[in-house]
């Protein structure tokens, strides 16, 4: 359906020569420039493309950032501090580095919502979907490994806790984390590992956005309309219309980014990643980076060190089952009136578990932006908690078969139409 | 007359696909085995520690293979508390006196038993021990985890005294050493 009837035609005497020996224009032509996108795409659609951006940013500063740095424990903070004070414009590249990080789960995060939002995981886009989680996974263990490198107290003691999820695995699980250590604690093996690893993972990720890619191109992109294209009319080509939408967006995306890069670089950061990493003294308040806050919430609201860890990974995992778990047979959640309101419910719900995740372990009240509520903070994350698995496990599947949904377009073209003519009367 | 389509080229198939498979989980292991801790690492083994300086309620840090320990030197009052702990309100139950050789020195391995953080020595938390400062776990005045989420006690590492005043961290405790305590 994606590709039509529409085929590439060599014009010159070189594109025919080199069509039938390497059809790399053709590729490029029929995957990208042709490709038939449906016309009704807004600017949630668009993190796709800005994404794909950031992946970029984020290798091309990150190898020249590693001309710099020295990943040794007695070196890396120090050559972190010469890349800042030394380095021609090393200050530049490592916050384009650092915010770019944050910036890039800022996209990936609206991008997985907007996928929520308009049905996207639902069929035929389940191994799109999928993808999308792998892509996900890595990206939050390249952000760790990353995190690690400039060897500050954060870095440590935040390598240190995520490595000892791993020593929650009965019987095998201490000689696990000595294997991922390398040592009997998080030692300089292990900052050396880490650097090589963090230098690997985001090709793979590149490799698993070209599968992800190949997967959205073969059903053809989802729309805020959550129907099918039914034929050319519903479709305009990729390039000009969506290199330019995705073109502008992107500009926007960098103004905000580069707010950050040059008026508030450490605003996402924490100051005690500028104290040199100690291994007899942990920080008093140690938190993740702000983009696993509300896993981080999940993980202390279970009193049991095991299926803490366990419910933190399912938190991601249940999002492989919702493809599945989805029962409705209408994909947007425009005409799903029930389903809109839980939508939104959700993403209060983890707001808030990242909210309480920033806070310290104590069982004290919560104080929300300078107010305290008159409930405790671990009762809360507990109850927020169960109310993230029972939205998959159970409101998806219930709301899905019980909600009466409104009457979807008969096509994209028509809705399109009849809301511009609409505009016009 | 199942085995008539079995040749002698369908074995020579099954047999060159076991010695491949045996031998690529072979090669593999020298790729795996690297990243256990390396010869040197696992050579820092002993390190030996004055006691002198420790005044009783202190509690000092010191580093033993790459991990931090604390030597706490316990008030009467600290060690009458660990030892009349009732075992049945503990979450990994376990008597005092098998933690400690001589029950003014508890000795330990500083690392909380959730996720690997370093208890604070400054808050002490509701038992009087330690308060982890990364997700709330409280410790006696044994080590031994009360409340919060870690699984087990502090670990205690082996040692040897040397002499009154001098103690050998990673060292086997001497014959007899527990005996001290017992009376």
């Amino acid at each position: 359906m994606a590709h039509g009837n529409y085929s590439y035609k060599p014009t010159n005497a070189f594109t025919k020569w080199l069509d039938s020996r390497l059809p790399i224009i053709r590729l490029i032509d029929e995957s990208v420039l042709a490709f038939p996108t449906p016309k009704n795409l807004n600017m949630w659609f668009t993190f796709g493309g800005i994404l794909t951006f950031m992946l970029a940013v984020q290798i091309v500063s990150g190898i020249v950032l590693a001309m710099h740095y020295v990943p040794h424990e007695t070196q890396a903070f120090d050559s972190v501090e010469r890349i800042m004070r030394d380095v021609n414009y090393g200050w530049l590249l490592r916050y384009m580095h650092s915010n770019g990080a944050s910036f890039f789960f800022i996209a990936v995060y609206l991008h997985i919502f907007r996928g929520l939002y308009y049905g996207s995981y639902k069929a035929p886009r389940e191994v799109l979907w999928l993808l999308g989680i792998v892509i996900y996974l890595l990206m939050m263990a390249t952000g760790f490994l990353g995190y690690t490198l400039p060897w500050g107290q954060m870095s440590f003691w935040g390598a240190t806790v995520i490595t000892n999820f791993f020593s929650a695995i009965p019987v095998i699980g201490e000689s696990i984390t000595q294997w991922l250590w390398g040592s009997f604690a998080v030692d300089n093996s292990t900052l050396q590992r880490f650097f090589s690893l963090h230098y690997l993972l985001p090709f793979v990720i590149a490799g698993v956005v070209v599968l992800h890619i190949w997967a959205l191109h073969v059903p053809g992109n989802n729309n805020p309309l959550g129907i099918d294209v039914k034929g050319p009319a519903d479709t305009v080509p990729f390039h000009p219309y969506y290199t330019t939408k995705d073109a502008f967006w992107i500009a926007l995306f960098l103004i905000v980014f580069c707010y950050f890069i040059f008026f508030n670089p450490n605003f996402l950061g924490h100051a005690d990643n500028y104290v040199p990493a100690n291994r007899l003294v942990t920080p008093a308040h140690i938190v993740p980076e702000w983009y696993y806050l509300p896993l981080y919430a999940i993980l202390r609201s279970v009193p049991d060190k095991l299926f803490g860890v366990i419910l933190m990974f399912g938190a991601i995992f249940v999002w492989a089952l919702l493809p599945w778990l989805d029962t409705s047979r209408v994909r947007s959640n425009r005409f799903r009136p029930f389903m809109k309101q839980f939508f939104w419910i959700l993403m209060v719900v983890i707001f808030l578990l990242g909210y309480l995740g920033a806070q310290t372990a104590d069982d004290s009240n919560l104080v929300f932006f300078g107010v305290e509520l008159p409930i405790g903070k671990i009762l809360l994350s507990r109850i927020l908690t169960i109310y993230y698995f029972l939205h998959f496990l159970l409101i998806t599947p219930l709301v899905g078969l019980m909600e009466t949904p409104h009457a979807v377009p008969e096509s994209i073209s028509k809705a399109v139409l009849a809301k511009k003519g609409g505009a016009q009367s | 007359m199942d085995n008539a389509n079995v040749t002698r080229r369908d074995f020579i198939y099954v047999a060159s696909a076991a010695a491949a498979g045996v031998g690529l989980a072979a090669s593999l292991w020298p790729f795996i085995d690297q990243m256990n801790p390396a010869a040197d690492t696992l050579a820092l083994k002993e390190v030996e520690f004055d006691l002198t300086p420790v005044i009783p309620g202190q509690i000092v840090t010191i580093e033993w293979q790459k991990k931090p320990v604390f030597i706490r030197r316990r008030t009467p009052e600290e060690v009458k508390a660990a030892e009349d702990a009732p075992l049945g309100d503990l979450i990994d139950p376990q008597a005092d006196k098998d933690r400690v050789q001589k029950p003014e020195w508890l000795i330990l391995v500083a690392t909380c038993t959730h996720l690997g953080c370093v208890p604070s020595k400054e808050m002490k938390g509701e038992f009087g021990g330690w308060l982890c400062p990364c997700h709330g776990s409280h410790y006696d005045t044994s080590g031994r985890i009360r409340k919060g989420p870690a699984p087990k006690n502090l670990e205690v590492p082996p040692y040897q005294f040397l002499s009154d005043t001098k103690v050998l961290i990673g060292a086997a405790p001497k014959a007899g050493a527990a005996a001290e305590h017992h009376g």
